[in-house]
């Protein structure tokens, strides 16, 4: 028992310890309990919870932390209490025996009752006192104290009684919980217990939308701790109370580096080579009939050959649907449902409120503990709720995932009107991969595009690849890229066909145009000898003139130089004369030449 | 021991009725807290009552919540002094120090009594 005491292990003030309560949820967001040794008032309307919520902080205080308790209930009588908790696993006769338990049902009966003057309450305590000492108790539940109101008579007096019970509980130093219904306007109860109740008030409320009702739970007030202030979903499941805290998102999950394949070749290449993340989540978006189905269930495939447990949650088809539709597109998943790898789960949407969903697919999760969690389609649970609630839930339920390392793929189908970026902006910042299937209309005919519209942490290829489905499973196909649009399908075939013939044509050119070049430079080539031949032949003759008139030139002063010398020699043979011959001898040597 | 231990009744001539007085025989319990005030007041007001008008057939226990403790559960007991009306049926309660007496003698069916003066002596 005394290690039960210590044991609130995140209490933030020194000066307060916390009794755990051990409800799933409710810890966390009283960072420990309820208040130790002081009373907390929890209250709310008829049905939403009081009685099994502190029911079980009774039962899981015996059972799970040592500590007897003892419950006074004053609307129903111990047997019908018994029952009522035992569909949730409570199992009170055993404690009962022993010893961990006492329940105490007080009968009022106001038409059997008459006041003959002044009283007070000292039975009750006597009771009380006497049921805890017996015990040892460390918790107790008066449910609801305010039936006395209605069965015994004057209120004064028990006012003055209540303020007297819950100082004499304080000092008695039991953790005590006190129902109240709910009250009218600016009351928190019918009877404003709250006024005795100081330490610390929960309030319950259930609310319906769309005839799907929701339960929550608000911490009002906690004195001398923190707490959440939100108010809370709460759901009464199979296992009793399990609170939501959506504020657990601590963002500590640790990352893993191992890859996981998809299922599908070209996608991890497309991946950074090998796959998504373990432990991440993915999400594939998509039209109606682009293949989300199909390319979840190839990597159901993969993870189930890898030898990972896998839980498939189908909000859409039934199992053997999936099953049979699979195996149409070569994806088989039987063998690995009878080597019991593969959990395929299939949950009509409407079938129960959002919260309801949450808690079942965790569940099943804390039971099975899988690897790898698909959910197909998430968007089929937008219905149950507005958009705030229900991202909220996928925000809790991813939140989940990721803490518990289990790699995620979510489908997610957008409306023809919807952008596919546009609903799903809410979840978007907590995956990780993100995969577009995109219908492409073109040409009379629809084809399956497919693309990575982001993946943290790998490179990964901005390209888009057709996505094509065949008996032999899914093939991605590059898209044929032309003239700034995209082929696929038949158009793809033309389109190849007609860049073939332009290629073709295109090569044709090419070597008829080498050719001709080839032509032109022989043709250049030979016009070029001939003029080189007829430039050669003109200077032959050029040359050939020049020699003869040098050779005529060198005659004739060769004769000129006879001649003179010739006249020399007449002139010496006639003196005085000599001078005006010697002119005349020079006139004639250039005509000569000539 | 306190005053209110369990079977402090009053003589029991319950066998015997007085002449005068028909009737079948009262078993009345009467819770008390100790000695309080408050507690010695209800039993002297209802040995008053109990003997004015049952006189010789009538059970009277009184019982100290403290000592019994047990007891209280079994009678439903919460608010004291409380007076069970065990016989003759229907069972009644009435919680207070007793001091209202015509609503003890209303639930207790019995007539008050002053319309007839000499039944008293």
């Amino acid at each position: 028992m005394t290690t039960a005491q210590r044991r609130p292990s995140h209490v933030t003030s020194p000066s307060i310890t916390k009794s755990p309560t051990a409800i799933a949820g409710l810890d966390e967001i009283t960072s420990g309990g309820l208040p130790k040794g002081r009373p907390t008032l929890i209250c709310g309307g008829p049905g939403c919870g009081k009685t099994l919520l502190a029911t079980e902080f009774i039962a899981r205080g015996a059972t799970q932390l040592g500590e007897a308790g003892v419950m006074m209930i004053f609307e129903e009588n111990e047997d019908e209490l018994i029952r009522n908790v035992a569909s949730l696993g409570f199992d009170l006769k055993q404690l009962i025996k022993s010893k961990k338990l006492i329940i105490d049902h007080i009968h009022l009966d106001r038409g059997e009752l008459q006041e003959t003057g002044q009283y007070d309450l000292e039975g009750l305590f006597v009771r009380l006192n006497h049921a805890i000492d017996s015990l040892g108790a460390k918790r107790v539940v008066l449910d609801t104290i305010e039936a006395l109101f209605g069965g015994l008579p004057n209120e004064t007096i028990l006012r003055s009684e209540l303020h007297r019970l819950l100082q004499w509980l304080k000092q008695k130093g039991v953790t005590a919980i006190i129902t109240g219904e709910r009250g009218d306007t600016g009351h928190l109860t019918r009877n404003g217990l709250e006024e005795y109740v100081a330490d610390c008030v929960i309030v319950l409320d259930h609310r319906t939308v769309e005839q799907i009702t929701t339960r929550w739970l608000r911490i009002v007030k906690y004195r001398g701790s923190l707490h959440g202030t939100n108010e809370y979903p709460f759901l009464i499941g199979h296992t009793g109370i399990s609170v939501l805290p959506i504020t657990s998102l601590a963002l500590t999950y640790p990352a893993l580096s191992e890859r996981i394949s998809t299922g599908v070749p070209r996608l991890d290449a497309m991946l950074g080579g090998k796959g998504y993340y373990r432990g991440s989540s993915i999400l594939v978006t998509g039209g109606a009939g682009t293949g989300k189905t199909s390319l979840a269930s190839a990597f159901v495939q993969a993870a189930c050959q890898h030898g990972d447990s896998t839980l498939y949650y189908s909000f859409e088809e039934s199992p053997q649907q999936i099953i049979r539709n699979m195996a149409s597109i070569g994806i088989k998943l039987m063998p690995w449902i009878t080597q019991k790898r593969l959990q395929i789960h299939a949950v009509r949407p409407s079938q129960q409120g959002l919260e309801l969903h949450l808690l079942e697919i965790q569940e099943k999760i804390r039971k099975l503990k899988p690897q790898v969690v698909v959910v197909d389609p998430i968007t089929n649970l937008d219905g149950l709720g507005n958009w705030q609630e229900v991202n909220s839930m996928f925000t809790r339920l991813i939140d989940y995932l990721k803490t518990e390392q289990i790699t995620t793929l979510l489908t997610s189908l957008t409306s023809a009107k919807d952008t596919e970026q546009t609903t799903e902006t809410a979840i978007s910042s907590l995956i990780d991969s993100w995969i577009l299937l995109r219908n492409l209309e073109h040409s009379g005919e629809r084809n399956r595009g497919l693309y990575v519209l982001k993946s943290r942490g790998m490179a990964h290829s901005n390209q888009i690849r057709e996505f094509q489905l065949s008996d032999q499973g899914i093939k991605l196909l590059d898209v044929y890229v032309g003239s700034g649009e995209v082929y696929t399908g038949a158009s793809r075939l033309v389109q190849e066909a007609r860049d073939a013939a332009e290629v073709a044509a295109q090569s044709d050119l090419l070597s008829r145009l080498r050719c001709s070049v080839q032509q032109k430079r022989s043709a250049a080539a030979a016009k070029i000898a001939i003029v080189q031949s007829e430039l050669e032949a003109e200077l032959n003759e050029l040359d050939h003139s020049i020699k003869q008139l040098e050779m005529r030139a060198r005659v004739s002063t060769l004769n000129a130089d006879r001649m003179s010398r010739q006249r020399i020699a007449e002139a010496e043979s006639r003196p005085g004369k000599a001078h005006p011959s010697r002119k005349k001898a020079d006139h004639p040597a250039p005509v000569i030449s000539t | 021991m306190k005053k209110g231990s369990p079977k402090e009744s009053q003589p029991e001539p319950e066998s015997a009725p007085k002449p005068g007085t028909p009737g079948v025989p009262y078993l009345l319990r009467l819770y008390v807290t100790g000695m309080t005030p408050r507690s010695v007041q209800a039993i002297r007001n209802i040995k008053e009552i109990c003997e004015e008008y049952l006189q010789g057939r009538y059970e009277l226990e009184i019982i100290d919540v403290y000592q019994q403790p047990v007891l209280t559960k079994d009678d439903q007991i919460i608010a004291v002094p409380a007076l069970i009306k065990r016989q003759p049926l229907p069972l009644r309660r009435f919680i207070g120090d007793m001091s209202q007496k015509e609503k003890i003698l209303q639930g207790l069916d019995l007539s008050p009594k002053p319309h007839r003066p000499d039944a008293q002596q």
